[in-house]
């Protein structure tokens, strides 16, 4: 059975090996790949889809 | 209650928000503003029935942008166009706390590098040269040289935007290590910290190193002062020691819109995420009495 505290798997889409996600993981959110430390964005969950993050702007910030 | 959060990327700071707004069982509704349309009217993002909207875009441009509609349609956003509109350009920002009186670092705009290197030798050297929108510290220059300026002068208005062709040249305050960023909520503090570094940069962004800091009643003062003269809202309010450490004596050089917590809620012992929930669910609060207010009348 999977509860909210397992992590989510999802493939890397760089190196499409399978990545643990954390279980409380959010639309939008960006994770570091743990195989290349690229910036990954959660495009959606069900399914788990992940893109590579689009790079920092210059008007970004606070 | 029912809250919108605008956004682009969801960072840890999205996260531990969308925590607790759910935990207190509020229905949270998560608006990717890169996939919504903008009308005059209306827009394509499902606002219809939400108590607020909280603006947590990250990039300034589109939080300028979507906020302003969201207001024209009547939906209640913070923070407010207005007091974007002031935090977002560094210049803007300057002018507001300038006329309220509130001591920030002495500041000159000039538009050619001729007159920008006038500003530069009038300041002295060092004095510092900031983009007009920008945060995390990127592309600030310290010039400690005429040299310096005419080589960074020359590579803004050759390669730069036209907004790099706005030169916002500063006096160098000369901080002692460290500066002060407080979390506040229309003037109130929720949480302050130090953000020190060896480097003259020391925004937690650049690394620098963070720790808890006690307001004493003059920053409490220039806080409140600070959000007012930007239209208030939920800020960073950014602050310099001038004269030392704990001096009592402080500048303020900006103030943020959008401000980020994680490094807050980390530095201080405020639960900064319950703390903004508080104030999130009162001023949803206060929209829907101004409402039934107008409609009595």
């Amino acid at each position: 059975m999977t509860t909210n505290t397992d992590p989510v798997l999802a493939e890397d889409p760089i190196t499409g090996e399978e990545i643990e996600l954390p279980a409380d993981v959010e639309v939008g959110e960006i994770i570091d790949s743990p195989v290349t430390g690229t910036e990954l964005e959660v495009i959606s969950l069900d399914p788990v889809v992940l893109e590579e993050a689009p790079e920092l702007e210059e008007d970004w910030g606070e | 209650m029912r809250i919108g959060i605008l956004y682009s990327r969801i960072r840890r700071d999205e996260k531990l928000l969308l925590a607790e707004l759910r935990e207190r069982g509020h229905e949270v509704e998560k608006i990717d503003v890169r996939s919504q349309r903008f009308g005059l009217e209306s827009t394509t993002a499902d606002v219809a029935d939400l108590d607020l909207v909280v603006d947590r875009c990250l990039s300034t441009s589109r939080s300028l942008y979507a906020t302003r509609f969201l207001d024209s349609y009547g939906v209640p956003v913070v923070n407010g166009p207005e007091t974007g509109d002031v935090c977002a350009d560094k210049a803007t920002n300057s002018l507001a706390l300038a006329n309220a009186d509130i001591p920030t670092p002495a500041t000159e705009v000039a538009f050619t590098k001729e007159a920008a290197m006038e500003a530069i030798e009038a300041f002295g050297y060092p004095c510092v040269l900031k983009p007009v929108v920008g945060s995390w510290g990127r592309l600030m220059a310290k010039i400690d040289t005429r040299s310096a300026a005419e080589a960074i002068l020359e590579h803004k208005e050759t390669l730069g935007h036209y907004e790099h062709k706005v030169f916002y040249v500063q006096e160098f305050v000369d901080k002692p290590g460290r500066d002060i960023r407080v979390l506040a909520a229309d003037g109130e503090p929720i949480a302050a910290m130090t953000r020190s570094s060896d480097h003259w940069l020391t925004n937690a962004a650049k690394g620098g190193e963070t720790d808890s800091f006690a307001l004493d009643d003059r920053a409490v003062e220039l806080v409140e002062r600070a959000s007012e003269a930007v239209g208030g809202g939920l800020l960073g309010v950014d602050l310099m020691e001038v004269g030392g450490t704990d001096s009592g004596a402080y500048t303020v050089h900006e103030v943020n819109h959008t401000v980020e917590f994680k490094a807050l809620t980390e530095a201080s012992e405020v639960d900064v995420p319950a703390r903004v929930a508080d104030w999130l669910e009162a001023t949803a609060e206060t929209f829907a009495n101004d409402r039934t207010d107008e409609v009595v009348v």
